[in-house]
């Protein structure tokens, strides 16, 4: 849920009749107030207290910032190389994940969208694990890639193959977490892809069926074109939500076995709640605020270019 | 379901050979039975968890990958709710994820009208401010929001998690493009009437909304219900653990007596997929138009 229904106020011309201005102007900001009250409060005001957070020495064990810090622990944390590798699972993680969770669901969006009956249940399916909360599926998965009698690990063997030690060694550990998330959030892709399929019209595909194009034709030179712009936002979506990474490493690995999965989320975690860190943290969080403005900047930029084709 | 087959015309069988049809037949029932085996795959991990938890305890460790049991109970969940805090972190869970949904659409739905409506003077800028806001993600303020909410005193109460939930740009979007959908004239007969602006809000135009409010009021539960990184900070007391920080901690408390993590799995998981069968079509129909406009 995220960044995307921006109408623009269109407020219509104030009604003159049995009101006045200043009257308008009162309400406006009477019902407006609670909301930016908090909006002040818990949004802007910790952001700008972030940034000043950042160029201190501020540690949770005492109170106040303890001293201008300067640039300091910026360089610091550009020159951490925990920083720089837990930054690097998050990309990973994001790169793992994005292009699995958009191929995967326009795969099930349009092979459910071929099928007459049942999406109810397609949805029912592919949608439940989304609304699991994210402990829930760590503890499942947890039993699922047990070494001792984990379901994956029984069945690999059954057909001859070693299993894996699924979360127990750094090479796996990542792609398991990556496992999971597909089966955790596919549906909110698949979703959104149904809703795209919706509106292509239908007489596309019967007019290319008259001239003989096979399904598969059909899927390749309608479908998926006409979908370039509900790909073009999910992918996006997805990518913000994939460098959000926090839950399922934190919770599956702990961001171990010796590091190997922790995420930049749980980095200022643990600088800021566990080291007692707070400014480090703050500057770390910075960082990662900025990548993250830098790759909504590149989205708006593609959104706005090809609105103009359109 | 509803909403999104009525309008489907039944496919036309193409007018072409019978060959074309036998082949567009055969096509589907190969995209079926590749959709049920992902189907089943999707699966099997609930299933899996609920199976385990109903097997007895010793029968878990000495067969771990067996479906079948002779002695099908419901020990572990008894023993969960008796022995664990269980049953208060739902209650938890429960108060602050309805709080946080009725004050998100109170809060938000005026915020939405009076952008929406009221053309204050201001109006303009406030909806720019609300814009950067959606390019603020709550994972970067952890730090300074705890030193408030600690500063302030609420650390471990219900406020800590429910206030950070309810200034939520995308809800007061909903809200303001639903009231932009509806009739001036029904802004301008109540004012001659002499109804105040607040009056028109609560009177006129919340009972016109339903559909936005459940959708932001269902998202918001959900989403509070699930949220993990925040509560686990500021919810140290294990008697306000929601349920996700609560299921964080049960691993470690039952090891490996596997039906009981997957009975305490399945409890976590329970109330919002019951939620989830109920709503489904609203849910979906969110996500599809908070996704797409």
């Amino acid at each position: 849920m995220a960044v995307t229904t921006v109408p623009v106020a269109t407020a219509p011309a104030p009604v003159r009749r049995g009101t006045t201005r200043r009257e308008d102007d009162r309400a406006g900001w009477g019902l407006m107030t609670p909301f930016l009250v908090l909006y002040v409060l818990l949004l802007i005001g910790p952001l700008v207290y972030g940034v000043i957070m950042s160029f201190s020495n501020a540690s949770l064990v005492q109170s106040g910032l303890s001293g201008f810090a300067g640039f300091s622990n910026y360089s610091e944390a550009l020159r951490s190389s925990d920083f720089w590798s837990s930054m690097w699972h998050t990309v990973l993680f994001t790169l793992i994940t994005t292009p699995a969770l958009v191929v995967l669901a326009l795969v099930f969006a349009m092979l459910a969208e071929r099928l007459r009956h049942g999406r109810w249940f397609w949805r029912l399916v592919f949608f439940a694990p989304y609304v699991v909360p994210s402990a829930a599926v760590a503890l499942i998965f947890g039993w699922l890639y047990a070494a001792q009698g984990g379901l994956f690990g029984t069945w690999l063997s059954d057909i001859g193959i070693d299993s894996p030690n699924w979360l127990g060694s750094s090479s796996w550990a990542m792609a398991s977490i990556a496992l999971m998330t597909i089966w955790w959030t596919i549906g909110f892709n698949f979703v959104l892809y149904l809703a795209g399929l919706t509106d292509i019209p239908r007489e596309l595909y019967e007019a290319a069926a008259v001239d003989g194009a096979s399904p598969w034709v059909q899927m390749r030179q309608i479908t998926i074109p006409l979908l370039k712009r509900t790909t073009l936002l999910i992918t996006m979506l997805q990518i913000l939500a994939s460098l959000k990474v926090f839950d399922q490493m934190y919770l599956l690995t702990s961001g171990g076995p010796n590091f190997s999965t922790r995420p930049v989320i749980e980095y200022i975690y643990d600088m800021g709640f566990t080291d007692y860190r707070s400014g480090y943290a703050a500057a770390a969080s910075m960082l990662y605020f900025i990548g993250l403005i830098v790759v909504s900047a590149v989205w708006f930029v593609i959104n706005r270019r090809q609105a103009k084709e359109a | 379901m509803a909403a999104t087959t009525l309008s489907r015309p039944t496919r036309a069988t193409p007018l072409g050979a019978a060959g074309s049809d036998r082949r567009m037949r055969y096509f589907n029932a190969f995209c079926g039975s590749v959709m049920l085996v992902f189907a089943a795959l999707w699966l099997i991990p609930l299933l899996w968890a609920l199976d385990t938890s109903l097997r007895p305890e010793g029968d878990v460790t000495v067969h771990p990958t067996s479906w079948w049991t002779s002695h099908w109970t419901i020990g572990a969940y008894r023993s969960i709710l008796n022995s664990s805090d269980m049953a208060t972190w739902y209650m938890n869970s429960f108060i602050i994820s309805a709080l946080s949904a009725a004050l998100t659409v109170v809060v938000c739905s005026m915020a939405g009208f009076a952008l929406a409506r009221t053309g204050f003077r201001g109006s303009k800028a406030v909806s720019g401010l609300l814009l950067a806001g959606l390019l603020i993600p709550g994972q970067v303020l952890i730090l300074p929001m705890f030193a408030e909410f600690s500063f302030a005193h609420l650390l471990n109460t219900y406020w800590a998690i429910v206030l950070p939930s309810i200034p939520t740009p995308v809800a007061v979007f909903v809200f303001m493009s639903f009231f932009n959908g509806l009739p001036v004239e029904l802004v301008e007969a109540a004012r001659i009437d002499g109804a105040s602006w607040f009056r028109v809000y609560a009177r006129i135009f919340m009972p016109l909304c339903k559909p936005a409010i459940s959708a932001v009021a269902i998202f918001t539960f959900v989403w509070s219900w699930n949220s993990l990184l925040w509560p686990l900070l500021v919810m140290t007391s294990t008697k306000l653990m929601t349920i996700p920080v609560g299921l964080a901690t049960v691993q470690s408390a039952f090891g490996i007596q596997y039906a009981r993590v997957m009975a305490s799995s399945v409890l976590g998981a329970l109330p919002l997929l019951v939620v989830f069968l109920l709503f489904q079509r609203r849910i979906v129909e969110g996500v599809a138009n908070t996704g797409i406009k």
